[in-house]
C-alpha cells in the first residue's frame, strides 16, 4: 500500500526550498519553523511560519489491483469510451482505454450495462461543520462574531462522525471541500477532504490540497452585522473586503522586508504572527484559493474588480445564480462558478435563478461546476447535472454527457487545486471513481461501487460493509441510508 | 424573434401543429397513463372536448374537428398535483416584504385554526408559471409557519386559472407536531398533546353546532377557533399533521382511534416506515419527502431513503412532495418528479409513485372526481412529457389545464431567453424576450 501522505509531504517540503529545518516554539506560543543556512555570527535564525500545522494523516484503505471492463466510461474531461476498460493498482489509475493489459491476479469486474466515471467532487459542503443532527450544539460553521474571521479554519469545526459523509459517499462523492458559512465577509479557511470518514479530520484531509478561503457577498453579512456594528449595506461589505486586503498587503510586506533584511545578513526580529493576516496574505501569495459566495451578477463584477485591485485570483464564485448574465466576463477572468441546477427564490439575491444557468456558463466557455451546499443534494449531484442537461436540450443547447461530467469532477478539482491528483480518469491519477449501475444521468442509477485511491470504500450491494458513524449506533437509522 | 426563439419554435413545432387554444384537442400516439380503470394505454389517443376528457382510446386516427397533437414516442399523464406548498402565498421568503405563508399572531390564546390561506393567494406570483410549465396543474397551498398550535386552513388551487384559481377553499387544516415546532411553541410534548386533546374535546362537545356570537361560553378556548374546527372533528375537512418520530406517529394513530371521524393525513413522517403496518391499518395516507434520509433532529433518527417504498409495500397510500418539517419548498415544488423518481430508485413501484402525484393526491382533498386521472368527464388537465416524467432529464413539453394548452413561458424562461446571447448592440434591458 502506497503512503501518499508521505509522498505529498515531501513535495510540499521541497516547495519551501530550504535545506535544513527545525521547529522551534516562538515566544508568542505559535509553532514556527526556523531555517539556518550558515548564518553569520550574531544573526538570529530565519523564522518561517509553519504553513501546515495540522498535516494530513490520511491513509488510503487497502486495495487490490482491479480491472473494470465492458463499461461505458466518461473520463471527466470531455471524453467517452464505449466498451472501455480501466486498471487501478496501488491507488492509482494505471491504464484506461478500449483494450488494456490485464495483470495477473487482478480482480476483473464486468461493467456491462454500467457506467464508470471519476468520483464526484463537491466544492461546497458544510458536512461536519453543520452536521446532523442540526442542533445548536453542532453549529460550528459560522464564527459570527466579527465580519472578517480569516483566522478560523473549517477543519477545526469538522465533526467526522457526521452521518452525512457516508450518505454522500453512497452518492459517489470521493472528495469535498468543507467551508465555513457565509455570515462573514471573510469566513475562514476551507478544508478539502477525501471522503473516507475516519476518527479525526486530519485522517480525512486530502494530501497536498491547498487551503481555500471562504468569502461572502450580499445579503448574509449585511443581515448578520447590520445591527452588530456593520456592515449594514453592500457598500459596507465592499469597504470591509478592501480594508482587509490593505491590512494583508502591509503584513505581507512586513514579512518580505524581514526576509530581505535577513538575507542581507542583518540581525532582525521576525514580525509577530497574525493568524488572520496569515490567511489573507496566503491568498495574495497565491497559496490559498478564494471561494466566494456571491449570487448577483453585478456583485460578482464588483468582486472581480476588487480582485484586480489587490492582485489575487478568485477561484470560484459559489451559488452564482446570476452567472449566466456575465458568463463571458467570468470566462475572461478565469473564475469558476459553483452552481445549483435549479435552486432559486429563497431570498431576493436568488430571485433570478434559472434552470439553464450551468449550461449557459458552460456554453460561454467559462468554468462551470455543479455544487450542493446541502447534505441531501450532495447525495445526487449526478442528477443535478442531468437536470441541467435536460433543460439545456429543451432549448436546443447541445451538450454531451461526457462534457457535462466536467461539472462534477474536473472543474471542481481545478477550482480546489487538486486536479493534478484527481478529477479525471487519466493514467497516474488517484483512482477515485464510481461504477454506476446505469447511465448516471438517470434518476434510477445507483453508485454501485465507489473507489477512493483504488480502494472499494462503498459497495451498494454489500450493506454489511457500509460505513456507520458512531452517532448512528443503536439509533433507529443504524445501517440505513 | 431572437435566434433562440426561432430554435424553440422549431423544436416545439416538431410535435405541436398549431397554437392550441381550441376546445377540442386530440393527443395521438402517446403512451398514456390514465390512473383510472384503463390503466396504461399504448399508442393512445386522448380526446379533449369543452375542457373535459372525452375518451382515451387505443390506436386509431384522431377524429375530424380536433386539433391534433402528434405525441408519438411521448408519455402522457394527468396533470400532477402538489399536495403541500405555499404557492401563491410566498414570493421571496425573507427580507423581502410580506410572506403570506408565515404568520405571527402574537396571541397566546389563539389556536390558529381560523387562519385561512385562500385570502393570500396571488396567481401573478412568479412561482405559478414557473411551477406549472413543469407539469404541475393543481396545488394545495397553505401556511408554512406560525406561532400558533395550528397553521390554519389551506386551499387547493388550479394553476391554469389566474382569476378564480380556488378549486377548493378550506380544503385542509394544518397542525405541526414535530419536536422542532413543539419546542418553540410549548417546550414539551407533555404540554402540546394534552392541549390538543382539550381543544378537540371542546370542539367535539359542540355536536356540530357553531357557537354564536352572543352565546355564553365558558370553555377554555375561543369561540371562533372552536367553530373553525367543527368540520375537522366531523371529518369533512382533513387534518394534515406534520410529525416525524415514530412515537409521535403512534400518538397520531391513537388520536384517530379516540376521535374516529377525523380524516388524518400524515406529513413529512420521517420515521413512518417504523409504524407502516399500523398506518396502513388505520388507513392514514402519508405525504413524504423521500430524499430526506438524514437525522436532522432527534425525532428523525430513523431517516432513510426507503421510507416511501416501505410504506407503499405495507399498503399505505404515499404521496411525494417537496416538504420539510418547517413547511414546503414552494419555489421548487416542481421537483416532485425527481423526488418521486428517487422513491422509485429506492424500491417504490413506479405506478404507486405516480399515483401518489395524481389520483391519490386528489383523494387527499376530495377532488378525485374532478382531477387526478384521465377519465371521461374529468377536467382536462393533461401533460405531454418527453419521456418518463420521473427521469431527471425529461420534461413537460405541453401542459393542458382545463382543456387549454398553457403558455410555456415563465419569468425564468424570459430571463434565460434574454441572456441566451451575451453580445448585444444595446444593453440587455432593451431585449424583451
Amino acid at each position: 500500500m502506497k503512503n501518499k501522505n508521505h509522498t505529498r509531504s515531501a513535495t510540499r517540503s521541497m516547495q519551501v526550498g530550504s535545506a535544513v529545518k527545525l521547529a522551534i516554539v516562538a515566544a508568542s506560543g505559535a509553532m514556527l519553523i526556523a531555517c539556518s543556512e550558515k548564518p553569520p555570527q550574531e544573526q538570529k535564525p530565519l523564522v518561517e511560519l509553519k504553513k501546515d500545522p495540522f498535516p494530513s494523516t490520511y491513509q488510503p484503505l487497502p486495495s487490490e489491483a482491479t480491472v473494470i471492463k465492458n463499461v461505458t466510461l466518461l473520463d471527466g474531461i470531455g471524453g467517452m469510451i464505449e466498451n472501455g476498460m480501466l486498471l487501478m493498482q496501488d491507488g492509482d489509475i494505471k491504464a484506461v482505454g478500449q483494450a488494456i493489459d490485464v495483470p495477473q491476479n487482478a480482480k476483473v469486474i464486468d461493467g456491462k450495462g454500467k457506467w464508470l466515471t471519476p468520483g464526484i467532487i463537491d466544492t461546497h459542503s458544510h458536512l461536519g461543520v453543520y452536521p446532523t443532527p442540526e442542533v445548536h450544539a453542532h453549529a460550528d460553521g459560522n464564527e459570527m462574531t466579527k465580519p472578517v474571521t480569516a483566522e478560523v479554519w473549517a477543519e477545526h469545526g469538522v465533526w467526522p462522525q457526521d452521518a452525512g459523509f457516508s450518505s454522500a459517499l453512497a452518492g459517489g462523492i470521493t472528495a469535498l471541500q468543507i467551508l465555513p458559512g457565509s455570515a462573514n465577509l471573510v469566513g475562514g479557511r476551507t478544508v478539502t477532504l477525501k471522503n473516507v470518514p475516519h476518527r479525526s479530520v486530519q485522517d480525512m484531509k486530502f494530501p497536498g490540497a491547498p487551503h481555500g478561503l471562504k468569502m461572502a457577498c450580499g445579503e448574509n453579512p449585511k443581515r448578520v452585522y447590520g445591527e452588530k456594528g456593520g456592515p449594514a449595506t453592500r457598500m459596507g461589505n465592499v469597504a470591509g473586503y478592501r480594508q482587509a486586503w490593505i491590512d494583508a498587503q502591509e503584513y505581507k510586506k512586513k514579512w518580505e522586508d524581514y526576509r530581505e533584511k535577513h538575507a542581507k545578513g542583518e540581525d532582525v526580529q521576525a514580525p509577530k504572527q497574525d493568524l488572520k493576516l496569515d490567511t489573507l496574505a496566503g491568498v495574495l501569495e497565491g497559496d490559498i484559493k478564494v471561494h466566494m459566495h456571491c449570487y448577483r451578477a453585478d456583485e460578482m463584477m464588483v468582486m472581480m474588480d476588487v480582485m484586480k485591485e489587490f492582485d489575487y485570483q478568485i477561484s470560484s464564485f459559489h451559488h452564482a445564480v446570476e452567472a449566466y448574465k456575465i458568463a463571458d466576463e467570468l470566462a475572461q477572468n478565469n473564475v469558476c462558478s459553483s452552481m445549483w441546477a435549479d435552486w432559486w427564490g429563497f431570498k431576493l439575491e436568488a430571485y433570478d435563478g434559472i434552470q439553464e444557468n450551468v449550461a449557459l456558463v458552460h456554453q460561454a466557455k467559462a468554468c462551470a461546476i455543479v455544487h450542493s451546499d446541502s447534505d441531501l443534494g450532495i447525495q445526487r449531484l449526478n442528477q443535478e447535472a442531468a437536470k441541467v442537461l435536460g433543460n439545456a436540450h429543451r432549448v436546443g443547447i447541445d451538450i454531451s454527457r461526457a462534457e457535462a461530467w466536467q461539472w462534477l469532477s474536473a472543474n471542481p478539482a481545478k477550482s480546489m487545486g487538486i486536479f493534478e491528483q484527481t478529477g479525471s480518469l487519466e493514467v497516474g491519477k488517484d483512482a477515485d471513481l464510481v461504477l454506476w449501475s446505469a447511465d448516471p444521468f438517470s434518476t434510477y442509477a445507483q453508485a454501485e461501487h465507489v473507489y477512493i485511491d483504488g480502494a472499494l470504500v462503498l459497495d451498494t450491494n454489500d450493506p454489511q460493509n457500509w460505513p456507520v458513524s458512531d452517532f448512528e449506533l443503536d439509533q433507529p437509522g443504524e445501517g440505513e441510508r | 424573434m431572437s435566434k433562440f426563439n426561432k430554435v424553440a419554435a422549431l423544436v416545439a413545432g416538431l410535435f405541436l401543429s398549431a397554437n392550441v387554444t381550441a376546445d377540442n384537442i386530440a393527443i395521438t400516439g402517446a403512451t398514456v397513463h390514465t390512473f383510472d380503470d384503463q390503466g396504461k394505454v399504448e399508442n393512445g389517443t386522448v380526446l379533449i372536448r369543452d375542457g373535459k376528457i372525452e375518451s382515451i382510446i387505443a390506436g386509431g386516427e384522431a377524429p375530424k374537428g380536433y386539433n391534433t397533437i402528434d405525441a408519438r414516442g411521448k408519455v402522457v399523464t394527468p396533470g400532477l398535483i402538489v399536495a403541500k406548498s405555499a404557492l401563491g402565498l410566498v414570493e421571496v421568503g425573507f427580507s423581502a416584504g410580506i410572506n403570506d405563508a408565515s404568520t405571527e399572531l402574537k396571541d397566546a390564546v389563539a389556536l390558529g385554526t381560523t387562519l385561512d390561506a385562500q385570502y393570500g393567494v396571488n396567481m401573478h406570483s412568479s412561482l405559478i408559471n414557473i411551477t406549472r410549465i413543469e407539469g404541475i396543474t393543481t396545488a394545495a397551498t397553505g401556511i408554512d409557519y406560525g406561532d400558533t398550535l395550528f397553521q390554519g386552513q389551506g386551499a387547493v388551487i388550479s394553476l391554469g386559472d389566474k382569476v378564480a384559481p380556488i378549486m377548493k377553499s378550506k380544503a385542509f387544516m394544518s397542525l405541526n407536531l414535530t419536536g422542532t415546532f413543539v419546542d418553540s411553541a410549548n417546550g414539551s410534548r407533555a404540554a402540546t398533546w394534552p392541549k390538543l386533546l382539550r381543544v378537540l374535546d371542546e370542539a367535539v362537545s359542540l355536536n356540530g353546532k357553531p357557537l354564536r356570537i352572543n352565546q355564553d361560553w365558558h370553555g377554555e378556548f375561543a369561540k371562533a377557533d372552536l367553530n373553525a374546527l367543527l368540520p375537522v372533528v366531523s371529518g369533512e375537512m382533513p387534518l394534515f399533521l406534520t410529525a416525524n418520530r415514530a412515537s409521535d406517529i403512534r400518538q397520531v394513530i391513537a388520536l384517530k382511534s379516540r376521535y374516529k371521524k377525523l380524516d388524518l393525513v400524515l406529513v413529512h413522517a420521517t420515521e413512518a416506515w417504523m409504524v407502516a403496518d399500523a398506518l396502513a391499518k388505520a388507513d392514514i395516507p402519508v405525504i413524504v419527502n423521500p430524499e430526506s434520509n438524514l437525522p436532522f433532529d432527534f425525532g428523525e433518527l430513523g431517516a432513510t431513503l426507503k421510507n416511501a417504498a416501505r410504506l407503499a409495500k405495507a399498503g399505505v397510500k404515499v404521496t411525494v412532495a417537496n416538504v420539510g418539517k418547517y413547511g414546503a419548498e414552494s419555489h421548487n415544488a416542481r421537483l416532485v418528479t425527481q423526488l418521486a423518481g428517487n422513491a422509485v430508485a429506492n424500491g417504490m413501484p413506479w405506478e404507486d409513485a405516480m399515483a401518489g402525484l395524481t389520483i391519490h393526491a386528489a383523494a387527499l382533498f376530495g377532488i378525485e372526481d374532478k382531477v387526478g386521472s384521465l377519465a371521461k368527464g374529468k377536467q382536462a388537465d393533461v401533460v405531454v412529457w418527453s419521456g418518463d416524467p420521473l427521469e431527471v432529464m425529461n420534461y413537460a413539453e405541453m401542459v393542458i389545464i382545463k382543456g387549454e394548452a398553457i403558455s410555456m413561458e415563465s419569468r425564468q424562461t424570459k430571463l434565460r431567453d434574454r441572456y441566451m446571447s451575451l453580445s448585444q448592440d444595446k444593453p440587455h434591458r432593451y431585449n424583451q424576450p
